[in-house]
């Protein structure tokens, strides 16, 4: 109870720890309460006080509902609050990581929370012919006032071969006062489609979300779907889960270090960090049946067995990677040119980090060490052994570093599945299937992302709700820019990699 | 750096085979690009993306074509940075609502002769994203396409074999 008091102390808030004291966590990890306007708001000004991360925050079947993690308990927990019309306590007005989140639920249900900061329409661009925007037509971009600034409006379609966005820089001269994302772009509907969908169409749905993050998105799904129904997982699949999302890993780490160092013009070090890439691609191609392992991860196992000599070609595929990105990282860290351009460019404070709660590379080079593969140790990463590398700094050197040291934990963990590898099932029998909840925080290669599902029964999923790493890090990114020159924003912006179509869902 | 541009140039290009673009594909092509197209563009096209409602994994691949692997640019296919500079637009996604526009925008944006290619399930058919109100519908249904490469991402070397089919029916 001793949080609670500091709690009461220094803001009136609600330590997680205090609130949950005595309960038991139900089979996906997390301590369920229901909460009234008290104890809601209280955990709100609690995650404020940094006693207690936002986890996730969104609405089902007339009531919303906040994922909280304590890290230092490494406790979860899902407060829910009944939304009477829509209406409940703003988290945002208390905790502002939690606007965005609440302004996207406002649009897609009409939920109206109770003195949030701000009202403006985010996933809803007045344009959706089945639902007329209830809000003001247009977009009021925040005021930025003061002599000699100018505005630069960019896209939603940009220049490369990215996903669409709007970023309204406010500039004086070359120098950066102030970046506005405008996102929503690509809005899919992917809740509505899930609503009443099989298990199998839920799936797939899911495994689009961002699909960079394909294989993570799959995990997070089957591990929720498990955990509402009790689903248990055979070794062997649960093995090949951790390869898979591994190599996922290793793929973007490896051609996003080479893409911000094409942002820097350093073509060689693209050019060497795509071949590596094609590799990798190629052999999980050969083993799993996709480039992405897309739909490979499935309720129950997985949906594909990889033949006897897949295990030799994964190997065989780490061996080559590593003495070859061995060069890329000597090349990275002895260019000065290079170095001049990332050092001290895009700095992310370690306050913000923790407030945000963001999670992956740009977490980890500000300070907060979190990993949802050591701090759930979820299956398989309960029983490997890794390291969770961290950095202070905040710029992008740091999230390069990161990206790099992460690199070599994940061939590593993949050479310890490779060696526990044993012939056997890939898919558990289906259990009956009946009514229930679950949720899952899996570690994607940008960081964690949440996944909650409701089941209605006969393998139907009724609600699904997804929540990228993304959603905590864009805000970072308008801050990391600010004072810096226009130029850098490619090499920031790459530096993060955030999803568009993982955070418009 | 040295070493690394060393141990590049001793091991030799890393290119892979030019894909054969198969008779049906140039045959769908011949009938959308006539010999004026042919005269203006040559064995040249130059390929704005736009990406219109995808999951960005169409993305990846689409960026896969421009690596040392596939290397699009010997085959005369260049990426470029502005829809006033393309012949072609490489369309991904089931078409948002959202993105409508912009899409519309982006496509009056590119001077004649223009062509359109949808890449990807989604830009065929919305793919698992068809039936949502937040999705128009395919490419099709907002502007007119003359090429659409299958998959959910369509393999690198099928957007190759697309994309050189196009200037093979340009060329003829």
């Amino acid at each position: 109870m001793k949080d609670y008091s500091e709690a009461d102390a220094i803001a009136g808030g609600i330590a997680l720890s205090a609130a949950t004291a005595g309960r038991t966590a139900c089979t996906d990890g997390y301590i369920r309460i229901e909460a009234g306007e008290a104890l809601w708001t209280g955990l709100c000004k609690g995650c404020a006080a940094g006693w207690q991360d936002l986890s996730a925050l969104w609405f089902d079947k007339g009531r919303m509902h906040m994922a909280l993690w304590d890290s230092k308990a490494r406790r979860g927990a899902i407060v829910s609050i009944t939304a009477e019309g829509g209406a409940y306590p703003s988290a945002g007005l208390y905790h502002p990581p939690a606007m965005r989140l609440e302004r996207a639920m406002r649009d897609l249900y009409g939920t109206e929370p109770q003195g949030l900061p701000d009202t403006r329409a985010w996933l809803d661009h007045g344009v959706w012919p089945s639902k007329p925007l209830k809000t003001q037509k247009g977009y009021r971009f925040l005021l930025v006032e003061g002599e000699g600034l100018h505005q630069i409006p960019v896209g939603p379609v940009h220049a490369g071969i990215i996903e669409p966005g709007h970023f309204r820089f406010t500039a004086n001269g070359e120098t950066v006062a102030r970046l506005e994302e405008r996102l929503g772009y690509v809005h899919k509907g992917v809740e509505s489609l899930c609503a009443g969908a099989t298990l199998e169409r839920a799936g797939k749905v899911a495994a689009r979300i961002s699909g960079d993050s394909t294989v993570a998105y799959s995990f997070a799904f089957a591990r929720a779907v498990e955990a509402a129904l009790g689903w248990e997982v055979p070794e062997r699949a649960v093995l090949l889960r951790g390869i898979m999302a591994e190599l996922e890993r290793l793929s973007h780490h490896v051609s996003d270090v080479g893409a911000i160092c094409n942002d820097a013009s350093v073509v060689a070090i693209h050019a060497r960090c795509a071949l590596i890439r094609e590799d990798i691609l190629r052999t999980a191609g050969a083993c799993f049946g996709h480039r992405m392992m897309m739909d490979r991860i499935v309720p129950g196992g997985t949906a594909c067995d990889p033949g006897d000599d897949s295990a030799g070609a994964i190997r065989a595929l780490l061996d080559r990677l590593e003495p070859s990105f061995a060069q890329v990282v000597h090349a990275y860290d002895q260019s000065p040119s290079l170095q001049n351009r990332v050092q001290g460019t895009g700095d992310v404070c370690p306050e913000y980090a923790q407030q945000f709660a963001a999670g992956g590379y740009i977490g980890r080079a500000s300070g907060r060490p979190f990993d949802a593969r050591r701090a759930l140790a979820y299956p398989p990463y309960g029983s490997v052994e890794f390291e969770v590398p961290g950095r202070m700094t905040g710029d992008v050197d740091a999230r390069v570093w990161i990206r790099i040291e992460e690199v070599t934990q994940s061939v590593r963990i993949i050479r310890q599945l490779l060696d526990r590898l044993q012939p056997g099932r890939v898919m558990a029998p289906q259990p009956s299937f009946g009514p229930g909840e679950g949720a899952a925080l899996v570690e994607a290669f940008r960081g964690d992302l949440f996944l909650a599902v409701r089941l209605g029964g006969e393998g139907k999923v009724a609600h699904l709700h997804a929540r990228d790493a993304s959603w905590f890090q864009w805000p970072l990114l308008e801050n990391a820019i600010k004072d810096n020159i226009v130029a850098d924003f490619p090499l920031c912006n790459k530096s993060f990699n955030c999803s568009y179509s993982g955070h418009d869902i | 750096m040295h070493i690394l541009l060393i141990s590049a140039l001793l091991k030799g290009p890393a290119v892979t085979p030019a894909p054969d673009p198969g008779a049906e594909t140039v045959d769908e092509l011949a009938k959308a690009l006539g010999e004026r197209a042919r005269r203006k563009l040559g064995r040249s096209l130059a390929i704005r993306e736009v990406d219109a409602g995808s999951c960005n994994g169409c993305e990846l691949e689409i960026h896969a074509l421009n690596n040392p692997v596939y290397d699009a640019e010997r085959f005369g296919l260049k990426f470029v940075a502005s829809p006033r500079h393309a012949d072609v637009l490489l369309v991904t996604g089931p078409v948002t609502w959202n993105m409508r526009e912009a899409l519309e925008r982006t496509y009056t944006a590119v001077p004649d002769p223009k062509w359109v290619v949808a890449a990807g399930d989604c830009a065929g058919s919305c793919g698992v994203f068809a039936g949502s109100y937040a999705c128009v519908g395919p490419v099709s249904s907002v502007i007119p396409v003359d090429l659409h490469i299958p998959g959910c991402p369509p393999q690198p070397i099928e957007l190759l074999k697309g994309l050189i089919g196009l200037m093979d029916a340009a060329s003829r």
